[in-house]
């Protein structure tokens, strides 16, 4: 069964990921999604594996919920409070997710995994090290490169045309 | 350990069903980022519960993958939505239809 910590994480991460979708705001849904974010690095370090949780304390809610607070930011205020949906389709997407949570849900709970326990110690942190330098190492080069080339290209990207150099420096 | 696997399995269940239906129902481009991010968030608790309970490294070490490639995924999800607001000075996505120049 699971203990009380489990639950209390797992009420967190669902809430406010449904919080995070619905809240009017915007800004409240970009911090909603940060508690989303937290929980899950929290049953991280239920699962045992701290290195993880750490990883995804340090770029979901360290960078990338910030990012995305900025990106609010920028965009006019009638539209951070403005709530764009279909209202057609609300209705259909509840029905969809209920069919997608029970169908899913009692496939699982049909199978074997309900029997699935371990008594095995944790997987230790040096083994993550040890995968990542040498079977995974191509893997963590072409990862490498691929994130420069997103920063960069981001960047590009988002670079005002319209702004010259001279404008910049002021 | 008290906790079962099927206990973090239902949650990763729990949070895709929400992510689809914040993808089929919103239209604000931002807001489908966070449903995005939710669904891969789900795999992530996926890959690293059943690397604990095989117990296998492989299930972390991909999880490490997927978190760092999802963090280059958004910063250019979050500069393409820059980029349309500027020219739509909008977030609706249905006002995204024709994307040129």
């Amino acid at each position: 069964m699971a203990d009380a910590v489990f639950l209390a994480l797992s009420v967190i991460t669902i809430g406010s990921a449904i919080a995070a979708l619905e809240l009017r705001s915007l800004i409240y849904g970009s911090i909603a999604l940060m508690g989303t974010l937290g929980g899950i690095a929290g049953l991280f370090l239920l699962l045992d594996s701290p290195f993880v949780a750490m990883f995804q304390i340090a770029v979901y809610v360290g960078s990338i919920a910030v990012l995305i607070l900025f990106t609010v930011m920028l965009v006019k205020r009638e539209l951070i409070f403005k709530k764009i949906e279909d209202k057609r389709r609300k209705f259909a997407g509840i029905g969809l997710m209920l069919v997608l949570m029970v169908g899913l849900g009692s496939v699982i709970l049909d199978s074997g995994i309900k029997s699935i326990t371990t008594d095995e110690p944790a997987v230790d942190f040096r083994d993550i090290g040890a995968d990542f330098l040498t079977y995974y190492w191509p893997a963590l080069i072409l990862m490498a490169l691929i994130l420069a080339g997103s920063v960069t290209g981001a960047l590009v990207l988002a670079r005002r045309e319209d702004v010259g150099n001279e404008q910049r420096a002021n | 350990m008290s906790n079962e696997l099927i206990d973090f399995v239902l949650v990763s269940v729990a949070l895709l069903g929400i992510g689809i239906y914040g993808l089929s129902v919103k239209r604000n481009a931002i807001r489908m980022l966070f449903a995005v991010e939710i669904i891969i968030n789900a795999a992530n608790l996926n890959m690293v519960a059943f690397g604990r309970f095989l117990p296998h490294s492989g299930g972390q070490t991909l999880a490490l993958f997927s978190i760092a490639i999802a963090a280059a995924e958004v910063a250019v999800g979050l500069s393409l939505i820059i980029v349309a607001y500027r020219m739509y000075q909008n977030i609706d996505i249905a006002d995204f239809r024709s994307l040129k120049g």
